[in-house]
Formats: C-alpha cells, sequence, structure tokens
C-alpha cells in the first residue's frame, strides 16, 4: 500500500477550523520554520480509508492465535471496556472535588485489595505506568528501605541470566551494579551461584517465578530465605503471574515487593503501546515508601506519576476480576498452564521443547539440532507461521536456549485453535525437511515479505522526504 | 567456521593476541556467527580499567545486545573507532577487526589455544 505522504494531495483538507476569536500574535523571525513542514494533506474519507486499511494489515489479538511468549496476549472479554467506557469513569478530573470521586476512589479501593490478596502483599500503588516502570518503582522501595537504616553499603542487585533484559536496566536505573548469576541447566535459579555472590553488598533479588522458559522453580522458599539472610529484600517481577494467579502468592514465596501488568494479565489490551499499569505491590515494611500523590503533603514521598496513575486500566482489571471471582482466577491460571502443556506435547516428536518436563503457561522449542539437520531457523519457522494466519511466537528469547521459540497459548484459546497449531508446527517441521529454500524465502503471502532488518537497525530512514 | 591458530581465545569466545606488552582483543568467528548480523557497538574509553571475566562493552545483533567480556585486566590504550560506524566488520572479518587494545596487563583469564577452542566450540554447537 502507498504511504500516507504518496497519498497527499496539495491543497486538500479535512478540518474545517471555526474563525479565529483571539487576536493574532506574530511569531518572532527567528523562530519561524524556513519552509513549511511537509505534511500529507487528505480528506477525510481518505485518511479514514488509510489506517483502516493499516489495520487490515495487522495481526491482533481478535484476528487470529497469537502465541507470543512472555508476552500473554490473551483475548480481553468485552464486558471489562464496557465497564472501563462508564461515562462515570472517563468524565472525571483528577482535581474534582473528593465527594465526586467517591466512586472512583472505591473502585481503586476494590482493586487494590483484590490484587493484594492475590500478590500476598499489604498494600499496593497503581501510579506505575507499565511493567518496567513499575519494576522502576519496586526497586525504589528497596532502595528507599535501605537508605532509611542508614544500609548505605548495600549497592547490588542480583539478576539471574534468564531474566527479562528491563530487570537489569531497572536495577542500573535505580544506582545498582547488576550481578548476573548464571541458570542451572533448568533454567531455574542456582542456588550455589547465587550463595557465591550474596553478601552484605546484597540490596536484593529480582526475579520471576514462573521463569522466564516457563518452570516454577522449586527452590523457591529457598531462594527468598537466602537473600534475606544476607539483609537483602527480594522483588518478584510480575511477567509471568497469569500462570499463577490465585494458585500461589508471591508473597507466601517469600517477595517483599511486586509489581503487576495489569494491562497484561489482567484485562486491558496490549501490544499497541498502552496505556497500561504496571502496579506495584509490597509488604507492610515497605508500605510507608509507597509513592504517593502530590495531592498528599507528606515529607520525603516519591511519586512515579500524576495523580492515580492510569486509572482506567484499574477499571478494566476489576471488572476482570468481579466477573471471573474467586474461582475464576485460579481457573484461568489452570488453563494457561494446561494448554501450553497440551500444545507442547502435540508439538513434541517434531520441534523439541528445551525443557522437556511439565511447564508452566508457556515453553521454549529449542530449534538448534533441526537447524543442524534442515539449516531452516527459528526465524524461518516463525516467518513460515505467518502464512498460515498465526502470529510468531516469541524468538531468540530467552537467550540460554540457541535458535528458540517461545510460545504461550494463554487460556484463551480453544482445543480446537490449539490442535490446529499443532498442526501446523507439525507440517512447517516436514517442510523444512523438503523444501527448506521456500522457507528461507517465507512469508510468501504477507503484505511484507522479509524487510531487511539489518539494514533498517544500520541504515535507518525515520524521515519521509519526497521523490 | 574458521579458527586462527595464531590467537589465544577465552571461553566467552573473545580473542587475545599479545602485541609485545600489548592484548589486542576481538571476537572470534565462531561468536560472531552465533551472534548475526551486528548493528551497534558500545566501547570503552581510552584509560578505562578492565577486569578480566567482566564486560567491558556490548554488541547489539538484530537479535539481542551480548557483552564483551575482557580476558584481560589491564587500562584500555586504544579503542577500533571505524567499529562504531561499521559494526559489520566484526562479522565480515572477526580476526582483522580487533575491538579494543589493553596495556599495564596485570591478570589474564584462563585462555585456550586454538586446538582447545575447536573443542570447546564443538562442545558448545
Amino acid at each position: 500500500m502507498k504511504l500516507i505522504f504518496e497519498k497527499s494531495v496539495p491543497g486538500r483538507r479535512c478540518a474545517i477550523l471555526p474563525a479565529c476569536d483571539v487576536e493574532k500574535v506574530e511569531l518572532p523571525a527567528e523562530l519561524k520554520r524556513d519552509a513549511a513542514p511537509l505534511l500529507p494533506e487528505m480528506s477525510e474519507t481518505d485518511v479514514s480509508r488509510h489506517y483502516t486499511e493499516l489495520n487490515q494489515h495487522v495481526h491482533g489479538v481478535n484476528c487470529g492465535f497469537y502465541p507470543l511468549g512472555s508476552c500473554t496476549m490473551k483475548y480481553n472479554p468485552r464486558i471489562d471496556e464496557e465497564m472501563a467506557a462508564l461515562p462515570g469513569f472517563t468524565g472525571i478530573h483528577p482535581l474534582a472535588p473528593q465527594a465526586a470521586v467517591e466512586g472512583c476512589e472505591e473502585v481503586i479501593a476494590t482493586a487494590r485489595k483484590y490484587l493484594c490478596e492475590i500478590t500476598g502483599m499489604a498494600d499496593m500503588t497503581f501510579q506505575p505506568a507499565a511493567g518496567a516502570h513499575g519494576e522502576f518503582t519496586g526497586v525504589l522501595l528497596i532502595k528507599q528501605y535501605h537508605d532509611s537504616r542508614n544500609d548505605t553499603k548495600r549497592t547490588k542487585i542480583i539478576v539471574p541470566d534468564s531474566a527479562h533484559g528491563t530487570n537489569p536496566a531497572t536495577a542500573a536505573m535505580c544506582g545498582y551494579q547488576v550481578v548476573n548469576i548464571p541458570s542451572a541447566p533448568d533454567g531455574c535459579v542456582d542456588l550455589e551461584a547465587l550463595k557465591s555472590v550474596l553478601g552484605d553488598d546484597t540490596a536484593g533479588l529480582m526475579l520471576t517465578n514462573p521463569n522466564t522458559v516457563g518452570i516454577f522453580d522449586e527452590n523457591i522458599l529457598e531462594i527468598t530465605r537466602l537473600v534475606h539472610e544476607a539483609g537483602g529484600l527480594c522483588y518478584y517481577d510480575g511477567a509471568n503471574l497469569n500462570a499463577v494467579m490465585g494458585v500461589v502468592r508471591p508473597g507466601d514465596m517469600g517477595f517483599d515487593c511486586v509489581h503487576l501488568n495489569l494491562h497484561k494479565t489482567f484485562a486491558t489490551p496490549h501490544g499497541g503501546g498502552g496505556p497500561g499499569a504496571g502496579a506495584v505491590g509490597c509488604k507492610s515494611f515497605l508500605a510507608p515508601f509507597l509513592p504517593h500523590s502530590a495531592l498528599m503533603e507528606e515529607p520525603g514521598h516519591i511519586q512515579v506519576r500524576g495523580f492515580r496513575g492510569n486509572f482506567l486500566v484499574v477499571v478494566r482489571a476489576l471488572a476482570y476480576l468481579l466477573t471471573l471471582g474467586r474461582e475464576g482466577v485460579p481457573e484461568a491460571a489452570q488453563n494457561a498452564v494446561l494448554n501450553a502443556n497440551y500444545l507442547m506435547h502435540r508439538i513434541k516428536g517434531t520441534f523439541a521443547p528445551a525443557f522437556d518436563r511439565i511447564c508452566m503457561h508457556e515453553f521454549v522449542l529449542d530449534l538448534s539440532e533441526y537447524k543442524k539437520a534442515t539449516g531452516v531457523s527459528a526465524l524461518d519457522v516463525a516467518k513460515s507461521l505467518i502464512d498460515y494466519g498465526m502470529h510468531p511466537p516469541t524468538m531468540y528469547f530467552p537467550l540460554i536456549v540457541h535458535e528458540a521459540l517461545m510460545l504461550e497459548p494463554t487460556e484463551t484459546e480453544s482445543k480446537e485453535t490449539l490442535d490446529w497449531a499443532a498442526d501446523v508446527f507439525r507440517a512447517l517441521y516436514e517442510l523444512g525437511y523438503k523444501d527448506p529454500a521456500f522457507m528461507h524465502a517465507a512469508p510468501h503471502n504477507a503484505q511484507i515479505g522479509r524487510p531487511d532488518e539489518v539494514k533498517a537497525a544500520r541504515t535507518p530512514i525515520v524521515r519521509y522526504t519526497k521523490a | 567456521m574458521t579458527i586462527n591458530p595464531d590467537l589465544k581465545y577465552s571461553k566467552s569466545h573473545e580473542w587475545v593476541k599479545m602485541d609485545g606488552d600489548v592484548a589486542v582483543i576481538g571476537i572470534s568467528d565462531f561468536a560472531q556467527d552465533a551472534l548475526g548480523d551486528l548493528v551497534f557497538v558500545n566501547l570503552p574509553q581510552v584509560g578505562d580499567e578492565v577486569t578480566a571475566g567482566e564486560a567491558f562493552g556490548d554488541v547489539e545483533s538484530v537479535k539481542a545486545v551480548s557483552d564483551l567480556m575482557s580476558p584481560v585486566s589491564g587500562t584500555v590504550c586504544a579503542i577500533n573507532e571505524e567499529l562504531l560506524d561499521a559494526p559489520e566488520s566484526l562479522n565480515n572479518d572477526p580476526y582483522g577487526a580487533w575491538i579494543i587494545k589493553v596495556e599495564n596487563i596485570t591478570g589474564t583469564e584462563e585462555l585456550l589455544d586454538a586446538a582447545a577452542y575447536e573443542a570447546h566450540c564443538a562442545a558448545e554447537a
């Protein structure tokens, strides 16, 4: 399709602006542009069609299967959108008098109560705008805690090498030195490696459980105990909470603070740039350090975002929790785990699981042997899936598995969809032996074949210039 | 995959060539092949201290960002600034495209000769 700039016709307009009723002011010459900006000129009809066409080229959860590992691309019930669209929630102002927003306050308080129960935490803030922002806020709690005790020798945060990249980035942004520890062969924390780096300079440990390869770390109580004995705190990255919500609680595992991706686990569509909400929960001894709105004039408080954060994401989360209820929340987690295991089992015998054991909500395929045998890489398989109308799984992550494809089917897929997906994977496995060249050239039916990622990264063109 | 017989190698796939008292450091052909097409290189500055077994910079490919581990401890005396504009040199000529030079060497990681490194790569592949 054409770029919007290529559809531009000089002089065409779609906005009819009302007459200007304030006095005209001329900008000083030095602030004026030399030339008019190059903006597309189009009618409203054509703008609407342009963006609708783009929309039709995008694959979302509403279009088809989307097993993008570690991203939890599940279907979000329509009722949660309906609740978030209620005018009583959308028409409020953050500076409205307390009496006018009591219903919204109740939403926040109720969501906090339920999410604290699910995580085993005592208190929670909804200020952070997304996951990494939540991590940053959570690690700041740890920092403030140590600072409040004048325990300034704690300069290191421990992060396993299988962690999401945001974990070491968060620790570094908070001013900590990142200590990477290798994973054991099963992807879990290597206890000996952990012991060897713990000491009186340990500020804390950042961990997901289940971990990045979809395995629940059975040593979790021992891990958190060891960190606490060294005087550090334990941070739970809630990225993988979908596998265990309502079943086990991070608080009971020994974690002191957590972040939740409300937009991921609790029913806000995500992947399109937000808004999200990275709620941060903590045990009671950390609660005094939670960020507050500037309206609360307490000395020493931190604030990570304006007012109450992205409130409508909290509304969706509460609607989701209330519709699922006490039985539905763990059932969703259990079905996520069941679906992942079912799909892994149906693919087994072709592409090999990196860890041949019961997984949690996601699993990793290791295509390194397959690539040696056929020359077909994980990238080739991922690109081939596009021709079947399936979103590719996460590729080349986690880094501890070579030629990795990471699948997370989520709880909202039917057995029929999983069977179809398994059949597609099995068919592609065979195709790699018969016609590898065809897979090297995939996708064949997509709007865009293979963009030149290397050229795009080395010499990006980010500005349209007229031909 | 090629292994230059005249170089020493670390287990994390960097090569070292001793040029008098100066260690010249790069990454092996195995490393560049595993990383994929490189698009960005992050280098230390001349005068920085590097420590054996710890990161001295990183490289970014279309797959991922990976640390460059220093095989020696010492002081950086030169960096290959050409790589900043042409990171693909590491893919095209891994044994020609050196990354940093280190002097005042105070320690060295356990380094492998070409034969031992070949065995190490075979075990890892």
